[in-house]
């Protein structure tokens, strides 16, 4: 069955953080298209586990700090 | 709007239209006859030929109106195109097996041809109406 992703991201905020980089800035440093970046941007895509890695490494931050996963009812309690 | 979704755009146009522009020379060439003794064979050939000329024209014609555009094309990109081109084989395979069963009980070659043709264009219609939703959309999970 076909789901919503549940991952979000703070891309945006960390770009505007960034001297305001643009989007096909990034997009051309972690090797995709600006498409493929507003559709990560906008949560449409979820990105392999690699090119998150290289996301986070462009702001220098951890991958925590860019993509954040809910936790579940039973992991809250 | 990426390079491979223009182009998902143009081979889902063309398959459309090449196919509706067969029906209607087959259609209107039986003029009161049955299908299967309207000649269609060079048509077919013709239409299919056409097709594929008519889609590299297109992209070519897409890279001469818009000469800076990026042609790049990434993994989101392949896998859109993996998808739909496995949505879009459930149609190959049903038409392969519905010829099969007509050749098994002797239907006209009309009909068997037709059918594959038929599935053959549902089968691109399907793969790129899939690309063109999941690339306005969302990459679907499972």
């Amino acid at each position: 069955m076909v789901k919503p992703t549940q991952v979000t991201n703070r891309i945006r905020a960390l770009r505007f953080a960034h001297d305001e980089m643009t989007q096909a800035e990034l997009a051309d440093r972690i090797g995709v298209t600006r498409q493929t970046l507003i559709a990560i941007e906008q949560g449409r895509y979820s990105p392999s586990l690699e090119m998150a890695f290289r996301i986070a490494r462009v702001f220098g931050v951890p991958l925590d700090d860019v993509f954040q996963y809910p936790a579940s009812p039973e992991e809250k309690a | 709007m990426t390079h491979e979704e223009k182009r998902a755009w143009i081979r889902l146009v063309v398959a459309v239209l090449g196919y509706a522009a067969y029906v209607t020379v087959i259609v209107s060439r039986a003029g009161g006859r049955r299908l299967p003794d309207v000649p269609y064979a060079s048509t077919l050939v013709w239409t299919v030929a056409a097709a594929i000329v008519a889609a590299i024209a297109a992209e070519a014609g897409m890279a001469i109106v818009v000469p800076g555009a990026s042609r790049a094309k990434d993994v989101r990109d392949r896998e859109i195109g993996v998808l739909g081109e496995h949505v879009g084989q459930s149609f190959v395979v049903i038409g392969a097996v519905a010829a099969m069963l007509m050749a098994m009980a002797d239907w006209d070659r009309f009909w068997i041809a037709n059918v594959i043709y038929l599935c053959f264009v549902l089968s691109a219609v399907l793969s790129g109406v899939t690309k063109v939703i999941v690339y306005r959309r969302r990459f679907p999970e499972w």
